[in-house]
């Protein structure tokens, strides 16, 4: 895999940008598993005070991550071959592995590209004044606003009819949406440019896309404490809600978020290792990338719960006025009369005096509490949530170009793992004869993946992405991390591996390893993956749809998957778990065809394979 | 003579009270918030604004019939409160104690509501005529939508970049491809001294060549 070219940038760069881009998965995608927004989308969704889901998010990292990480690291480096061909090493009957890995990478990146589309979308629509979520249009005959948009908010209404255009049901596939193909073909495009060669091309971009961000955040973060209600925000965030910790979600969340957040079992990790020089430490690589990124998330999460507590004393406090005036057309009191402050007095006043009257006003309950644990599901913190808040800032339409080149950025980065783990087990298998331009086969990749995905922008495309969150890059990565570490522990011994991983740093093993490899991981992968199917078998899987004619609505309808989802449901999970089988079976097969033919012997005899590979440095 | 005149005045009066009371027929209630609209530069409301209103009602009537018979006398106010909020009649005078159906004073006051809102520097919000609907202004829409030129922009960006890098891309191809066909013709030029029949070179590189002839059994060999 080491090309002249590919050394020497990340050799000099000391492997810095390889290393950004791993603490990616940080777009605020929806589902519970996105890097340093999914940490605090988690904790909204979930109605767990954040600083009670830190302590699962901790846990998982230290017994989970950081071991797995180390070890799809030191696997790279030390076989120099990406995620197939390294796994065929270790054993032939394990490499399953890479194949399910890979399919994996392909199912990622078919979906993750539609949500940079719509992060795009928004983008290009911030450069309009006013900003056209923040007003309704107006209906047919000019009086009064589109019902939808007024029923619900105007942020609302944006994101689920001018941007999806969703349709009421995940069976109504409705029509491809103009706008998002165009958009779609625009960020296939722009992936294309910057993995055009490669990890040449990449190595370059990835410089851009992990920097930016932590320059957005850090104007975000000055910003978000400037605003009024951002200590309410920290406040919430920083209160540990112990009794959310009975609940097994918040723990599950947190073991299947730390995989996507630190990229683990996505055969990414293990392509980029191969590009480093073999005696690279690569304990100090995994510690420090996992620290970095917790950091991040850390980081990230000031800026946006000092927003989000802007945003929810901004509703409270508009909640309050809405009363007040309903109060004071209602009794014809002077202006001004009632304002924030003695509002709670006057109430009681006004309920001991007229009861009737303010029972026939209906009024809302201001409760800043409730405000603060509002949440949204689905893609709601970035296009909802932010958006709202941006709205509220001044000078909106700057803070909203830069959120969205920063949200944008830290999505392309993670897309160049997926890319990454797509293209590199295609070189390793030479399916492409080896002539064919490196440009040709990841404009091919391109092309295909843009026109399978497609299908997302369709008006139930944002129901299809749920259901591939949720279910395709939960389940496979822990069972492929499972498979990860049993195969190299079990398989190919932790002796051995040891004495590798020895070679390569200069030091031994210490006894964290140790534990964390043999029993602490898989265990806690086991019980993460029983506990996961454990919950989605006690009731039938759901769905919250946009329906404008729902009693309820602006509330979401609960709607239950239609069988044929269901199992492309099982299907998604069972499509990259079948390959670890699969591929076992297979190799069995020639095995045994290979014993009752005895003239293919020879071919064997002379090969490295199964010989002991301590005695090979190996350097292709 | 002042005891007939008392007696009209009383009869007005009552006249007026009975047309202009809260949910009359025809009435109308209005709804001012002053301080929101201009906070520290509110104006207070006396009897001069409610003067310069019924002026401005009385306007509207005229503008809108083009008769010149709408007097201020005619537009009524009544049971103003400190929101400040009242209600207002108009009355015809040309029909004794009579008012203006409602329908024409609602057409009047939405063709003059610009004018009205000005005149208070208020807006359609901080005036509010409660049965009265205000046409809403539409949005400014550019010819072509805003978002479609930030995208034409960020797509050439794109396209230049990928044609950029595909052309660098065969350009060091070709590159490659004539140095290596250079490298070859400069080759063949240097004469090659032969050994039989083999050239030196193949000789030093290569650890030995089999001689077929004598080579029956591959075994009796020691693997390269």
């Amino acid at each position: 895999m080491d090309e002249e070219v590919e050394c020497s940038i990340l050799q000099c760069s000391g492997h810095l940008p390889q290393y950004f881009a791993l603490p990616r998965r940080q777009s605020k995608a929806s589902g519970c598993q996105k890097g340093w927004a999914g940490t605090l989308r988690c904790a909204v969704e979930s109605d767990t005070a954040t600083g009670a889901f830190l302590i699962p998010y901790f846990i998982a990292l230290l017994f989970e991550g950081i071991p797995l990480l180390h070890l799809e690291l030191a696997l790279g480096q030390y076989l120099r071959k990406g995620s197939i061909g390294a796994w065929n090493t270790i054993s032939a009957y394990l490499g399953g592995i890479g194949v399910a890995s890979w399919m994996v990478s392909v199912l990622i990146s078919l979906y993750y590209n539609t949500v940079l589309t719509w992060v795009m979308w928004y983008f290009i629509n911030s450069f309009q004044e006013p900003l056209p979520w923040s007003v309704c249009p107006l209906n047919e005959n000019r009086t009064g606003f589109n019902e939808e948009c007024y029923e619900s908010t105007a942020v609302n209404y944006f994101w689920y009819r001018k941007t999806l255009n969703i349709t009421p049901d995940i069976a109504e596939s409705g029509r491809l949406q103009w706008w998002l193909i165009l958009c779609l073909a625009a960020c296939w495009a722009i992936v294309y440019l910057c993995t055009i060669r490669g990890i040449e091309t990449t190595g370059k971009a990835i410089y851009v896309t992990a920097i930016f961000p932590y320059l957005v955040l850090t104007i975000f973060l000055i910003q978000g404490l400037t605003l009024p209600g951002a200590t309410e925000g920290l406040i919430y965030l920083f209160t540990p809600n112990l009794s959310t910790l009975k609940n097994p979600r918040v723990w599950l969340d947190a073991a299947t978020q730390i995989f996507f957040s630190l990229s683990l079992g996505f055969g990414g990790l293990i392509a980029f290792a191969s590009y480093n020089p073999t005696k690279n430490d690569c304990e100090k690589d995994a510690v420090t990338v996992a620290i970095v990124n917790s950091m991040t998330s850390l980081y990230a999460s000031i800026p946006v719960f000092s927003v989000l507590g802007f945003k929810a004393t901004t509703a409270y406090w508009d909640c309050l006025d809405r009363n007040i005036i309903n109060i004071i057309n209602e009794f014809d009191l002077p202006e001004e009369s009632i304002m924030r402050q003695n509002y709670t007095s006057w109430i009681s006043f006004l309920n001991s005096s007229y009861p009737e009257k303010i029972a026939g006003l209906k009024l809302k309950s201001c409760d800043l509490q409730e405000f603060l644990d509002q949440s949204v599901s689905g893609t709601g913190l970035a296009f909802i949530v932010f958006t709202q808040a941006i709205i509220l800032m001044p000078g909106s339409q700057a803070w909203a170009i830069l959120f969205f080149i920063m949200l944008f950025s830290l999505g392309l980065s993670s897309m160049f793992g997926n890319i990454e783990g797509v293209f590199t087990p295609l070189l390793e298998l030479q399916i492409v004869p080896k002539s064919a331009p490196k440009e040709l086969l990841s404009g091919i990749i391109c092309l295909i993946s843009f026109l399978i995905a497609l299908c997302f922008t369709l008006g139930s495309g944002s129901y299809w992405i749920d259901i591939f969150d949720r279910y395709a890059s939960s389940v496979p990565l822990l069972v492929i991390a499972f498979f990860e570490v049993i195969g190299v522990v079990y398989i190919y011994k932790i002796n051995r591996f040891s004495k590798d991983v020895e070679w390569m740093t200069g030091r031994k093993l210490n006894l964290y390893w140790q534990i964390t490899w043999r029993f602490i991981s898989p265990l806690l992968l086991l019980i993460v993956f029983t506990a996961f199917v454990t919950l989605q078998l006690q009731k039938p899987p759901s769905y919250t749809a946009w329906n404008p004619k729902y009693e309820g609505f602006p509330m979401k309808e609960e709607k239950v998957y239609p069988p044929w989802v269901q199992a492309i449901c099982v299907l998604l999970v069972a499509l990259p778990c079948m390959c670890l089988p699969l591929a076992a079976l297979f190799h069995l097969v020639k095995q045994k065809r290979r014993s009752k033919d005895p003239s293919l012997v020879p071919s064997e005899v002379f090969s490295c394979q199964g010989a002991n590979i301590n005695f090979s440095h190996p350097k292709e | 003579m002042l005891r007939a005149l008392l007696l009209t005045l009383s009869v007005v009066a009552i006249a007026h009270a009975e047309l202009c009371k809260p949910d009359a027929q025809n009435a109308f209630k209005v709804r001012i918030s002053i301080k929101t609209a201009l906070g520290d530069n509110a104006y207070a409301w006396d009897a001069n604004e409610e003067y310069l209103f019924k002026a401005m009602v009385a306007f509207a009537m005229r503008r809108y019939s083009s008769k010149s018979t709408t007097q201020i006398s005619n537009v009524l106010l009544c049971n103003v409160t400190d929101r400040v909020s009242f209600w207002f009649v108009v009355t015809d005078s040309s029909k004794n104690v009579t008012t203006v159906p409602g329908s024409e004073v609602e057409a009047a006051i939405r063709m003059n509501r610009n004018r009205i809102n000005n005149a208070f520097l208020l807006s359609d919000k901080t005036l509010q005529f409660l049965k009265i609907t205000s046409t809403l202004s539409p949005p400014v829409e550019p010819s072509t939508p805003v978002w479609l030129i930030v995208f034409g922009v960020v797509l050439c960006l794109i396209v230049a970049g990928i044609v950029f890098l595909i052309i660098s891309g065969i350009r060091k191809h070709k590159k490659k491809n004539k140095e290596s066909t250079e490298r070859e013709n400069l080759e063949e030029k240097v004469e090659v001294t032969l050994e039989n029949g083999i050239p030196c070179e193949a000789l030093d590189i290569k650890a030995g060549h089999v001689n077929g002839v004598f080579a029956a059994d591959d075994e009796r060999f020691t693997s390269l």
